[in-house]
């Protein structure tokens, strides 16, 4: 436990490009004057390795057939993933000001077909990983060399189907998927310790039939290093639990299950949100 | 129907390199020369239900037209949330074969039944409805299935059921086809799925031997349904009696008259013939539960004369 403690990532400082890409984060939360906080601010890190480092896409063309795909499963994070759509070209950022509007394309959680660069619609829980494995056994009949990532929340893998999944990830040693999850420890209730305990969270992945692995989902550079040797086995799928923190990079938030989702921002909470990113994007 | 089915899918896999099959947790040997011949293209994946419907999604996005089979009720509702979102939201070619569809499975008791399942998969949004009348019909419908974009829900029967189909009717996704033209003015109209035409063909003889004029309607595809064949025949008729193997909840008999009721003239007088909305609570064989439930010929017949004597009193 002490282990992974220090790996949560507390004390992780954020630098100017995590600080940006949250400042797009909190265009969204205002354009929308609701949202996802906590969840989206742990995804920060994850997915700007994942679209900085690691995926093959292009954003002129979304649909190219040789991408790799990423999912994001805990769809209700989404204004993360805007946030690097956004940055990457595939979204103007302007429909960050938008957000949850009636004339807008993002919505509370993503869509496919609305949303260049989403891959699935999400947002009731537990749908990526399935949707994720068939995706990489079409790669694999495909004889592509696409891989397949897919980002789940913690509270999200209490649902059974994420399981139903793992064991067919597993059974079919699919090593062109990686399953992330974003492990914050706080659910919409509360702790996941005590609403729905999921420790050893590892030890379940490695039991699926996934080469499992811990690392402090803020730290840019492990988190780069570890993607960089994927597979970690070339006859497994991988699970990378990413040790997170609710909220990251808002101090007034961080881990405080309250601000799994906020709406109606007062204006010196908005201050306090543009203080904590360096201003407005 | 269910073998020719599944047969089915391996006839188009060597044709369509898009195809897959899916099962869950079938018999063993199912589809083994498909197996061996393209054994990334046959998947049996256990009891994952939910995991099962994901995946085909994952694969529908990729290009590929999976073909899931598992038992009807469990191919519903246990993943219906993963059928409303990975495939209709996504509006993808995915194709669910329901072993079961009905009271088929009587001897297993009411949690192997699919007696609703037609209406919460019309309630979906994008989703196509089949309930196909026999073996026959159903290379037909497998051979359309390959140019229809969106998922569908392949209801099938027990097995050895008659055939009443005929390949001069033609057959199209969302077109009912005639099974029996009226021999008279003003006919009583029967309209049925699946299996229950079979008996409302033979319910339509034993009309006919009390000189009641009727006319048979097929309607192998719930949803979308062919309006303009139902309106036709509807307009003339003296009743409209629906007759499926289905709760009368939802079904082919609630798709009519959400149709009927839209009109701009008042339809005519019309009954919905189906399985009473209770949880089945005797076994025995599916013939069994038709007859409990008032389906076989003879009963249909009567219950046509019975309501078309009401009418004339009113």
């Amino acid at each position: 436990m002490s282990k992974i403690l220090g790996m949560v990532g507390a004390t992780t400082v954020l630098d100017e490009r995590s600080r940006y890409l949250r400042s797009l984060v909190v265009r969204g939360l205002v354009g929308g004057n609701r949202g996802h906080v906590g969840s989206s601010m742990s995804l920060i890190e994850i997915l700007r390795v994942l679209y900085d480092h690691v995926l093959q896409y292009d954003a002129a063309s979304p649909d190219w057939p040789a991408r790799d795909r990423c999912i994001l499963s805990k769809g209700h994070g989404c204004l993360a993933l805007y946030a690097l759509l956004a940055d990457k070209g595939f979204i103007k950022a302007e429909e960050l000001d938008k957000f949850c509007h009636v004339d807008g394309i993002l919505g509370g959680h993503p869509e496919r077909g609305k949303v260049p660069g989403v891959e699935a619609s999400t947002g009731a829980l537990g749908h990526g990983l399935s949707i994720g494995v068939g995706m990489a056994l079409a790669a694999r009949m495909q004889k592509r060399d696409s891989r397949v990532f897919v980002v789940m929340g913690d509270g999200e893998i209490n649902e059974g189907s994420v399981w139903e999944a793992a064991l067919c990830a597993g059974k079919h040693k699919l090593s062109n998927l990686t399953a992330v999850v974003d492990y914050n420890k706080i659910q919409s209730a509360g702790l996941t310790s005590e609403i729905q305990n999921l420790e050893p969270l590892l030890d379940k992945w490695t039991s699926f039939g996934f080469q499992s692995v811990d690392v402090n989902g803020h730290d840019v550079a492990a988190l780069t290093e570890l993607f960089d040797r994927l597979p970690l086995n070339g006859d497994k799928p991988t699970a990378i639990i990413c040790h997170t923190i609710k909220g990251k990079g808002i101090a007034f938030a961080e881990g405080d299950p309250k601000w799994h989702h906020q709406s109606n921002f007062k204006p010196q909470v908005l201050d306090d949100l543009y203080a904590s990113v360096g201003g407005r994007a | 129907m269910r073998k020719t089915c599944v047969d089915m899918v391996y006839t188009l896999a060597q044709k369509d390199e898009r195809v897959v099959f899916i099962g869950s947790d079938l018999s063993p040997g199912l589809l083994r020369e498909m197996k061996t011949a393209m054994p990334d293209r046959h998947y049996m994946e256990g009891v994952t239900e939910q995991n099962v419907i994901g995946m085909a999604a994952g694969m529908a996005m990729d290009g590929y037209t999976p073909f899931v089979n598992t038992i009807a009720t469990f191919i519903t509702r246990r993943c219906y949330e993963q059928v409303a979102l990975d495939l209709c939201l996504h509006d993808l070619p995915v194709r669910l074969i329901a072993n079961g569809g009905g009271v088929v499975y009587a001897p297993l008791g009411p949690t192997h039944l699919a007696v609703e399942d037609m209406a919460i998969m019309r309630a979906l949004p994008n989703m196509t409805v089949t309930a196909v009348a026999d073996a026959d019909e159903m290379i037909r419908l497998m051979e359309a299935s390959t140019a229809w974009p969106h998922p569908i829900y392949i209801r099938l029967g027990k097995g050895g059921d008659p055939i009443v189909s005929r390949a001069e009717n033609g057959f199209a996704i969302g077109k009912g086809i005639v099974m029996r033209e009226r021999n008279g003015r003003e006919p009583v109209l029967l309209i049925s799925c699946g299996v229950m035409t079979s008996r409302a063909l033979k319910a339509a003889d034993l009309l006919a031997e009390k000189g009641i004029v009727s006319e048979v309607i097929h309607i192998h595809t719930v949803k979308p349904l062919d309006d303009k064949l139902i309106l036709e025949h509807a307009r003339g008729a003296r009743c409209v009696f629906t007759i499926e193997e289905h709760t009368v909840i939802g079904g082919l008999g609630s798709a009519v008259v959400d149709l009927l009721v839209e009109q701009p003239v008042a339809p005519p007088p019309m009954r919905k013939l189906g399985l009473p909305d209770r949880f089945q609570r005797n076994y025995g064989s599916q013939d069994d539960l038709l007859e409990i439930a008032g389906l076989q010929p003879h009963q249909i017949a009567a219950h046509v004369e019975q309501e078309l004597f009401k009418l004339r009193v009113a």
